[in-house]
């Protein structure tokens, strides 16, 4: 297996936090990488990071053998990488489809607009928000929104998509089903590196998974590697209830 | 392709409307009115890009429509060229300066974008009322013997008034363009959220740039009509903020974003002007009708009139843009 | 040289009162992330209060500036509760339309009841001589009361609880609100602040410059410098940043005719905001350390 994503030795400081330092990874074709650590560990900045939100200080980011590192945003999701957003950032004036047919006509494929409404419309269907298509995503629920995030990334068909929490405030039943559409993204060959703070869910998704701690690499290895590495179980020992659900899963 | 859409053959109307209802009984009262509204609705039609498109508050865009009228005038009257070419280059010239101006303020956003603007505009004006070649801050005059070649002042007045149709034509041609393009809906998805636009892969620094120096060409050109019309041009007239923020206010009115709206509210503002400043008692009070106007629409109906009738016959939504 | 010294010394004395305007643009910006476009029309009814009470009633210039500084402050609240309040927390453009909106109302009553004709209020005091040079009394009465003004808001801000309040609703509105602050009061409290520092503003020009009920706009315009000299939202940087521009106007004038040097400021206003947007004063404080 080939990798798709390689990290090398980023990082950021924002005035005197260290946000993220000296990070390595990779993404495998085909894979889930979960990312995980407690609140404040870096995880979106690296996401922006790899998107080019921000610059970093430091390393390198390939993305299918390229160098992505620093370039703007719009030029990463040319190169096939598309996000969805923690804080949901969705066109609010916009209908459901339109909001899809931008990330489709913009990504990876570049399409004009009458073939960036098929697959605008393909991504919308996946996740399920089919019969809201005409709606603006200003009238969308919480959990509508997150589904829109997801959908206007996948629109793009992204060959690497980073999902920022997006089981965060979905009830149970929201939750199962967004599960259900990560593993149908993934089983339609797009790679995913994916944050999440719910660890049953994360470990039962990610092939492999990084524990992020104040900037730095705690751990990283398979889920059961991870949720056994007396390292992780320790580190987190400040914020207990952590280690609680490490234990559960 | 757009020429099968309803929309496009209300534009057609329209513009049909302002050629024809003047020219019946050589209705000169009629036309000047209708010159000025043109104006207006080119100069509305072209902010709207920009700001109901792209979500960026141009305040300074009568530069725009004043660098063109200079650049026309001073080509015509001092190096003899003829109005079309005059026109035009005028036309290019500002969009190519807009490109220039726009690379730098661009890179602001919200409130510091639109001071920026301000402060185009005004450093323009300070620098024409200082530039030796266009005549200071006396401006340029232009001989009468230029109306010659389109058959005297009277014709050329005519000539003049269809060109400005012309133009305000060609201005909403160029709106509902570009609403249903990929460019167009690259700048609605900056004006709704520039951040998560750009992670979609929309290029906003090229888009925001083409915008602003494409909202330009057209106003210049009408700007090279209007001081043509006059005969002469002035830095206070052509570098009007009042004028530049009628604009907007005008846009607003009929409902900004929307194709129609901005055309719909110049031709009712620049009615009701009309009327006040015929009306004895109301001449001194067009700036307060516009403000609470203004006021109003900000504070309670902020989709301008479109928004209204949309909310009113939401089937209009179908074929008006 | 004595001349140049006489230059730039005026020059100072006229870019206070031009901070002042700005103190009270950089208030409310900083307070509420509104960027007042009545400021011009209340420079402007500062300078017609002080020459309708100074003619009509009688009053004694300097003694007009209470009145004003009152006046302003009770407008501004009324201002505010009629065409800001709806607004805040909504996108830049509508309150820059709905403020805007009231300046044309301002222009419009104002042209309708005075025309455009010049005015001016009669102040004279005794000037101060330097050598060949005399520096009109009004423009030092003018810094002089600025400067009292500009230390009784930084008591009001730094040192009483209502200064505070206003203070914490600028650094982070919910905070404030979560303890208990009446941010929506607090917020008008600061508009009227702010409208009554440009109306003082105006009052003082007046009695150093004849004007006119369209002179708001220029006004309006040099504040707008000002205050982005100095760094929107800050009111010292303001004070600062006029003092320096009057300054930079003084050190020019002898040299660069007086039409230029508009250009210059509004080369220098576009340059900054777009290279340091926080103003010049950055430049002078220390980077952090990394
Ligand atoms: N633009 C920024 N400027 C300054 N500091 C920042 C910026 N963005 C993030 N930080 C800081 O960097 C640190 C890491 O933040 P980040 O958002 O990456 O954490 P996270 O792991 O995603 O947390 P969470 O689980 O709460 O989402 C935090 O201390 C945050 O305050
Ligand atoms: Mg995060």
């Amino acid at each position: 297996m080939n990798a798709l994503l390689e990290v090398e030795n980023l990082s950021k400081q924002f005035g005197g936090l260290r946000a993220v330092q000296a990070l390595s990874f990779e993404v495998r074709e085909g894979t889930i990488l979960g990312l995980i650590g407690p609140n404040g560990a870096g995880k979106t900045t690296v996401f922006n990071l790899l998107n080019g939100v921000f610059a970093p200080d430091e390393g390198q980011v390939r993305f299918r053998g390229a160098d992505i590192t620093g370039l703007a945003p719009f030029r990463v999701a040319r190169h096939g990488l598309a996000r969805t957003n923690q804080i949901v950032q969705p066109f609010a004036n916009m209908t459901v489809l339109e909001n899809c047919v931008v990330g489709a006509c913009f990504g990876r494929e570049n399409l004009p607009l009458a073939r960036a409404r098929e697959a605008a419309r393909e991504a919308v269907t996946l996740v399920g928000l089919e019969d809201r298509l005409d709606a603006l995503a200003s009238q969308l629920t919480i959990a509508g929104k997150k589904r829109l995030e997801l959908a206007r990334a996948l629109a793009a068909r992204p060959t690497l998509l980073l999902l920022d929490e997006v089981l965060a405030g979905l009830n149970p039943v929201e939750i199962e089903r967004m599960i259900g559409i990560i593993r149908t993204i993934r089983d339609s060959g797009i790679s995913i590196l994916m944050i999440e703070h719910l660890m049953q869910a994360i470990m039962s998704l990610s092939d492999r998974i990084v524990v992020l701690n104040s900037g730095a690499k705690l751990a990283e290895g398979l889920p059961a590697e991870v949720a056994a590495d007396p390292m992780v179980i320790g580190a987190y020992l400040g914020d207990p209830g952590f280690v609680d659900k490490l234990r559960e899963s | 392709m757009i020429l099968r859409r309803p929309f496009f053959w209300i534009i057609a109307a329209i513009v049909a409307a302002f050629a024809i209802a003047p020219a019946i009984g050589d209705n000169i009262e009629l036309r000047e009115s209708l010159v000025l509204a043109a104006v207006y609705i080119t100069l509305a039609s072209n902010i709207n890009m920009i700001l109901g498109y792209a979500g960026y508050v141009n305040f300074g865009s009568i530069v725009f429509f004043g660098l063109g009228g200079y650049f026309s005038v001073w080509l015509m009257s001092a190096h003899a060229w003829p109005l079309a070419a005059a026109l035009v280059a005028g036309g290019v010239a500002v969009s190519a300066l807009a490109l220039v101006f726009g690379l730098g303020i661009l890179r602001l956003r919200g409130v510091y974008f639109a001071l920026s603007t301000i402060g185009v505009n005004e450093g323009v004006m300070a620098f024409v009322a200082n530039f030796g070649p266009w005549g200071g801050s006396t401006g340029i005059y232009l001989s009468p013997a230029l109306f010659q070649p389109l058959g005297g002042p009277a014709k050329a007045l005519w000539v003049i008034y269809y060109l400005l149709v012309g133009i305000m034509g060609l201005s909403l041609v160029l709106s509902y363009a570009v609403k249903r393009s990929k460019f167009g809906l690259g700048l609605l998805a900056i004006g709704q959220n520039e951040d998560a636009a750009a992670l979609l892969g929309v290029p906003t620094p090229r888009y925001k740039a083409i915008v602003y120096s494409l909202s330009a060409f057209l106003p210049a050109i009408a700007g090279g009509l209007y001081f043509f019309k006059s005969a002469y041009i002035q830095p206070p007239d052509a570098f009007d903020l009042q004028l530049s923020t009628e604009t907007i206010v005008v846009a607003m009115l009929g409902g900004q974003g929307t194709v129609a709206g901005p055309a719909l509210g110049a031709f009712l503002y620049e009615e009701l002007r009309g009327w006040l400043l015929t009306s004895p008692t109301f001449s001194h009070f067009q700036l307060v009708v516009a403000g609470v106007l203004l006021l109003a629409i900000v504070l309670f109906a902020p989709g301008g009139l479109m928004g209204l009738l949309y909310r009113l016959w939401p089937r209009l939504r179908s074929f008006l843009e | 040289m004595l001349g140049l010294l006489a230059s730039i010394l005026d020059g100072v004395l006229i870019g206070a009162v031009y901070g002042l305007a700005a103190m009270g643009i950089t208030l409310i910006w900083g307070v509420m992330d509104v960027v007042n476009l009545t400021h011009g029309a209340m420079i402007v009814a500062g300078m017609f209060a002080a020459y309708v009470l100074v003619g009509a009633a009688g009053v004694p210039v300097y003694a007009t500036l209470p009145i004003v500084l009152a006046g302003g402050f009770l407008v501004g609240v009324g201002l505010y509760w009629l065409s800001v309040h709806r607004v805040i927390g909504q996108p830049p453009l509508m309150s820059l339309l709905s403020t805007f909106a009231v300046n044309l109302v301002l222009v419009g009553l104002g042209t309708a009841v005075w025309g455009t004709d010049l005015f001016n209020v009669p102040a004279s005091l005794p000037g101060f001589s330097l050598g060949r040079y005399t520096f009109p009394g009004t423009h030092l009465m003018a810094a002089l009361l600025t400067g009292v003004i500009a230390l009784a808001l930084y008591f009001f801000l730094y040192r009483t609880r209502l200064g505070k309040a206003v203070r914490a609703v600028s650094n982070n509105r919910e905070a404030a609100e979560l303890v208990g602050i009446p941010t929506a009061r607090v917020l008008a409290l600061a508009f009227g602040l702010g409208v009554a520092l440009a109306s003082v503003a105006g009052m003082l020009i007046a009695t150093m410059f004849p004007f006119t009920v369209l002179s708001g706009d220029a006004y309006q315009l040099k504040s707008f410098v000002v205050t982005v000299l100095g760094g929107l939202g800050n009111p010292t940087g303001a004070l600062v940043a006029g003092i320096a521009l009057g300054l930079v106007e003084g050190l020019t004038t002898p040299f660069v005719p007086v039409s230029w040097t508009l250009v210059i400021e509004f080369i220098l206003f576009v340059v900054v905001l777009i290279t340091v947007p926080g103003g010049l004063l950055t430049l002078f404080r220390r980077r952090r350390p990394a």
